[in-house]
C-alpha cells in the first residue's frame, strides 16, 4: 500500500506501522488557545488528531476552524464531519475550504441526534448519511466532480477518507455488512466506537476478516480510558451504542476513589495489549475525553512511542 | 390519514378574547377518525368554552357545526349563509382545512383548534403513529415496505446508525418511550423476504425537490381536469 494523499496518517499506515490517533474536543466558546493547548500535549504521541464536530449535538467551536489551527501548528488534523447540520451544499463547501488549508483526513459521520444536545428543539438536516458522505468525498477527490456535476479543473480534495463503525450497536449481524458498505463507498480507515466488550469485538473482527475487509480498510481500534466508576456507569447506561460489561464497572468500583483513574488507565493499556494481537487491527484511536493529558502516558506505556517519521 | 391532536384549551381561549359570537367548525374527515376534530370534539370544545366564559362572567355565544370535509370547496359552501352571524371561527380541521376555510372566507378571523401532527395509522384505539412524511418520491420498494425517511430519526438511507440498542432508536431514552429502530425493522423484513441484496447496494442521494424542500407542492392532472 502506498499513500495517495499527503496525509501523515495515511503514510504511517502505508508504511506498515501501527497508527495512533487521538481527538480534541473544541471548547463551547470562541477562545483561540484551547485546541492548540490540548494538541500541544499530545502532538508528539500521535500521527493525527481528530477534531470532533459538535459531538453529542452540543454547540462548540467548529471542527474546520479547529483543524486549521492544528494544521498551522504542523499537526495532521482529521476533520470530523457530521451530516446532521449541513446539507450537501454546505458539506461540499466545507470540504473545499478544508482542502484550501491542506487538511488531508476526514472522518465521515452521520452524527448524534440533535435531541441529545443543547439545542434539542432545532431542525436536523440529514440530506445524506455517512455512507453517502464517504462516496461524495471520494468522488470529489478521484473524479474532481461535485455532486451537482461541476467538474473541478484544479484544487481537488486530497483526503484520506475515514468512517466510524460501532461493532456494538444492534442488530449485531448487520454491523459487518454495514462496514462492507462503507468500504465499498470508499472508506480507507475506520475508527471504531470505544471497545470495552472484548468478546463481542472479536466476534465482529472475525466477521470482518471472513469478508476480507481487514485487507481493504485500516481498522483503528477505539479505546477510552475511564476516569472513575461514575463515568463507567454513565457510559454503560446513558450513552447510546456503548457496551460496557459489568466486569469493568465492578473492577473500577473495587478500588478506592483516588486510585480509580489509575485503574482506568491500566484497563485501557490491557485493552490495547489484547487488541494489538487481533489480526486486522492497524492502530489505535485513543479518545481520552477531556483527559488529553493522559494520552502521552498511554502511548508510552503501550510501547507505541516514539511515533514513526514517514516523510 | 392526517393525524391531529387538540390544542391546549388555554391557547384557544387566548385567541378568542374580545369576540362575542364564535362558531366551532369540525371536519368529518381524518381528524374525526383520530378523535381530534369531528362533531364529538366540536361539542366538547364548545361546551368547555361556554363554561369558561360564563365563569368569567362574559356573555359569549358558541355554536357548533361539523362539515363533511374542510379540504373541499363544495363542503365549505355549507357555511356561506351562516358565517355572517359570527365574528370568529375555530376550525378543528387539519392545517389544510383551516387554511382552505380561511381562503374561502377571507374576512373572517379563523383560528386552529388542533395541532396537525403527521400522516399515520390507528394502531389501536387511542394510539396513532406516523408512517409517511409525504416526501413525494416513495422508496418503500427498496426498503421492505418500511419507510426510512419516516421511521429513522436521521432519515438514513444506507442502514442503521451506531446508536440503536436492542432494536430501539437512540432517541428512545430522550423521548421517554421505545422508538423502534427503522433500519432494524427494514433489515429484519428484507431478511424475511430474502431481499438482503437490496441492503448491500448504497443508495443514491435523495431528490428532495419532491418534498417540502422544493416549495409548496402541487399535482396537476390534465386527464381529470374539467
Amino acid at each position: 500500500m502506498t499513500a495517495k494523499t499527503p496525509s501523515n496518517l495515511e503514510k504511517v499506515l502505508a508504511a506498515g506501522h501501527l497508527a495512533v490517533t487521538s481527538e480534541c474536543g473544541p471548547p463551547r466558546n470562541g477562545q483561540a488557545g484551547v485546541v492548540p493547548k490540548k494538541a500541544e500535549l499530545i502532538r508528539d504521541y500521535v500521527d493525527a488528531v481528530n477534531i470532533t464536530d459538535n459531538q453529542t449535538a452540543v454547540v462548540r467551536q467548529c471542527s474546520l476552524a479547529a483543524c486549521i489551527r492544528l494544521k498551522l501548528m504542523g499537526v495532521d488534523p482529521v476533520l470530523q464531519m457530521v451530516t446532521r447540520d449541513r446539507n450537501r451544499i454546505a458539506i461540499q463547501s466545507d470540504l473545499l475550504g478544508a482542502t484550501s488549508f491542506g487538511i488531508h483526513n476526514i472522518l465521515c459521520l452521520t452524527g448524534d441526534h440533535q435531541r441529545f444536545g443543547d439545542h434539542p428543539n432545532s431542525v436536523n438536516v440529514f440530506d445524506m448519511d455517512s455512507t453517502r458522505l464517504i462516496q461524495t468525498v471520494r468522488m470529489m477527490r478521484d473524479e474532481g466532480r461535485l455532486l451537482g456535476g461541476y467538474q473541478m479543473e484544479e484544487g481537488r480534495p486530497q483526503m484520506f477518507i475515514g468512517a466510524a463503525e460501532n461493532p456494538f450497536a444492534d442488530p449485531f449481524e448487520i454491523r459487518v455488512l454495514r462496514l462492507a458498505k462503507k468500504v465499498a463507498a470508499g472508506a480507507q480507515f475506520i475508527q471504531t466506537q470505544c471497545i470495552y466488550n472484548m468478546e463481542k469485538f472479536k466476534l465482529w473482527m472475525k466477521g470482518v476478516r471472513d469478508m476480507g475487509l481487514h485487507e481493504e480498510v485500516a481498522i483503528l481500534a477505539g479505546v477510552t480510558p475511564m476516569k472513575n466508576v461514575g463515568m463507567a456507569r454513565y457510559m454503560k447506561n446513558r450513552v447510546p451504542g456503548i457496551d460496557v460489561p459489568d466486569a469493568i464497572v465492578k473492577r473500577l468500583a473495587g478500588v478506592p476513589k483516588e486510585r480509580q483513574a489509575e485503574e482506568g488507565i491500566n484497563i485501557c493499556l490491557e485493552q490495547i495489549e489484547e487488541l494489538r494481537r487481533e489480526e486486522g487491527i492497524r492502530g489505535f484511536h485513543i479518545m481520552a475525553i477531556e483527559w488529553e493529558e493522559k494520552v502521552p502516558e498511554i502511548v508510552s506505556r503501550a510501547g507505541l512511542f516514539p511515533r514513526p517519521k514517514v516523510d | 390519514m392526517i393525524m391531529a391532536k387538540a390544542k391546549p384549551i388555554a391557547e384557544i381561549i387566548s385567541c378568542l378574547e374580545g369576540f362575542k359570537k364564535i362558531l366551532v367548525v369540525g371536519c368529518n374527515g381524518c381528524v374525526a377518525v383520530c378523535e381530534a376534530g369531528g362533531l364529538k370534539e366540536v361539542q366538547i370544545l364548545a361546551a368547555a368554552l361556554r363554561i369558561h366564559f360564563s365563569q368569567q362572567g362574559k356573555r359569549l355565544a358558541v355554536d357548533e357545526i361539523s362539515l363533511t370535509r374542510q379540504c373541499d370547496k363544495e363542503y365549505l359552501e355549507d357555511l356561506k349563509d351562516q358565517l355572517d352571524a359570527y365574528d370568529a371561527v375555530v376550525s378543528l380541521a387539519c392545517g389544510a382545512g383551516v387554511q382552505f376555510l380561511a381562503e374561502r372566507y377571507p374576512d373572517k378571523p379563523i383560528f386552529p383548534g388542533v395541532d396537525t401532527c403527521f400522516l399515520g395509522v390507528t394502531e389501536e384505539q387511542g394510539l396513532w403513529s406516523e408512517r409517511c412524511q409525504a416526501c413525494g418520491q416513495c422508496v418503500l420498494a427498496s426498503t421492505g415496505g418500511i419507510c426510512p425517511i419516516t421511521r429513522c430519526a436521521k432519515r438514513m438511507l444506507n442502514g442503521p446508525c451506531g446508536g440503536s440498542e436492542n432494536g430501539k432508536c437512540e432517541i428512545s431514552v430522550l423521548v421517554g418511550r421505545d422508538v423502534p429502530c427503522g433500519w432494524h425493522m427494514i433489515y429484519q423484513r428484507l431478511k424475511q423476504l430474502g431481499q438482503l441484496e437490496r441492503f448491500r447496494t448504497p443508495a443514491e442521494d435523495k431528490d428532495w425537490t419532491a418534498s417540502r424542500d422544493g416549495g409548496p407542492r402541487e399535482i396537476i392532472r390534465e386527464d381529470v381536469r374539467p
